[in-house]
């Protein structure tokens, strides 16, 4: 499979396998008006298998959302065709309207206005909580 | 401004000082009796409630200030749409100091991020109580004279109880603790609170639905109901809901000094035979929890400037 190299913009690389469209999803990138590639069950000798986004548009992505989806997926940014910068994203320590918490009882089901925040509560087992009712968050 | 959401909000230290002051009010009440004079405490009660809304009450007045309030939450601003925030921005004007109760969970902590003046949490939901847990506290102390080297029986519903999760999380701060957990195969205490709370600060516990068999080795026997809507069918519920029911029996392999406590209110799960035992500590804990909160307010209110 082909997909053209980018010009300037970035690519996700080392997702965990299956993980592409949620993070695709959680980007919003599709409601982006630009050039994308999702590249599913690529061979990794790392991970054996891995997904792979490119976006060809120096558009802005939340790194935090990233980080949260795969802590260990990699941003490469393209600059005139040229790798000029790589980096790994780490877990955010917390997430602002990245997701929802699904709990009925939370302050946040009923005041529409207010940020969905969870913190990282749990690093080693990648838990995160609600910032208001510390329900934790379903990936 | 500081307000207090969650009781881990407080550190040891903190929870060491409230507890000299409930004593030292408990001992000299003359000396605080005009300390909030012309101050007002607003009680924002979201849903129904008596001890916490009284107590918060007594012990504003009891400090010398005054208490401003809705009737009932249908006929505040809330019913009209108004949201935490702009209540708790709204009240703020009004008053020196805040104690909510919400049926939502985390309600409290978005008014505190939203007033300016401090904010007590008196119970969102299922989710933390913390003056609850101050009023355990220090009828634990008052009781056992230390927070440490005490085997800590929590009987009844484990799952759903917040007291009981509050107040595990709180003692686990202190030493050479044991925890026997009683109840319910349905009503065990979820394995995050065992992972992150008693696991975490490797403290010693055991789980067992026995009662009677527990009663010995303990210290303090904290009671909670087991609730007939916790269950999946109705045959389950009758099959264990004695179970858990406090007796004169059931005490009988107790220690002389055991001290029985329940957040309250009661239906059947302890006898009123056992209320003019000695080792009923449960209508000391309503007592307490005036003098704790009436230690809280002081603190924040100084610590805000307003006193």
């Amino acid at each position: 499979m082909n997909v053209d190299s980018i010009q300037n913009g970035f690519v996700i690389d080392h997702i965990r396998a299956g993980y592409g469209m949620r993070l695709y999803e959680l980007l919003g990138l599709d409601d982006r008006d630009v050039s994308i590639a999702i590249i599913k069950n690529v061979q990794s000798k790392k991970l054996g298998k891995k997904d792979i986004i490119k976006i060809d548009a120096d558009i802005p992505v939340d790194l935090d959302v990233i980080g949260y989806v795969d802590p260990d997926a990699t941003i490469n940014i393209i600059k005139d065709g040229k790798l000029v910068e790589k980096r790994v994203i780490g877990m955010p320590e917390k997430l602002v309207n990245v997701i929802k918490c699904k709990n009925p009882r939370c302050i946040t089901s009923t005041e529409q206005e207010l940020d969905h925040i969870f913190k990282l509560t749990d690093k080693n087992n990648k838990v995160y909580r609600c910032a208001y009712c510390e329900t934790k968050a379903s990936k | 401004m500081r307000s207090v959401i969650d009781v881990l909000d407080l550190s040891v230290e903190e929870l060491d000082e409230l507890i000299k002051t409930a004593l030292d009010i408990i001992d000299n009440p003359e000396k605080y009796a005009h300390v909030c004079d012309g101050k007002k405490l607003a009680t924002l009660f979201f849903e129904p409630s008596t001890r916490t809304r009284m107590s918060f009450e007594a012990a504003m007045y009891e400090l010398g200030g005054h208490v401003i309030s809705m009737s009932e939450a249908g006929s505040s601003s809330a019913a009209k749409g108004e949201s935490v925030a702009d209540t708790a921005k709204t009240v703020s004007c009004y008053t020196d100091i805040i104690a909510m109760r919400h049926p939502k969970e985390g309600a409290p902590l978005v008014a505190s991020l939203n007033a300016s003046v401090p904010v007590i949490n008196a119970g969102d939901g299922g989710h933390n109580h913390p003056t609850q847990t101050l009023a355990d506290l220090l009828t634990i102390y008052r009781e056992k004279g230390s927070f440490e080297n005490l085997t800590i029986g929590f009987c009844g519903d484990l799952k759903f109880g917040r007291t009981v999760h509050s107040l595990i999380n709180a003692l686990s701060r202190y030493g050479n603790n044991k925890m026997i957990l009683i109840s319910p195969e349905e009503l065990k205490l979820p394995s995050y609170v065992k992972k992150d709370v008693l696991q975490k600060n490797r403290i010693p516990y055991e789980q067992t639905t026995d009662l009677v068999g527990a009663m010995p080795k303990l210290d303090i026997l904290y009671m909670t109901r087991v609730q007939r809507e916790r269950f999946f069918n109705e045959e389950d519920y009758l099959r264990l809901k004695d179970s858990y029911i406090l007796d004169v029996k059931k005490l009988e392999n107790a220690k002389e000094d055991l001290c029985i406590m329940h957040p309250l209110p009661r239906v059947n799960e302890i006898s009123i035979a056992i209320d003019d035992d000695p080792r009923a500590c449960y209508f000391k804990q309503v007592l307490n929890g005036k003098y704790m909160r009436m230690a809280l307010i002081l603190k924040l209110l100084k610590e805000a400037g307003t006193i």
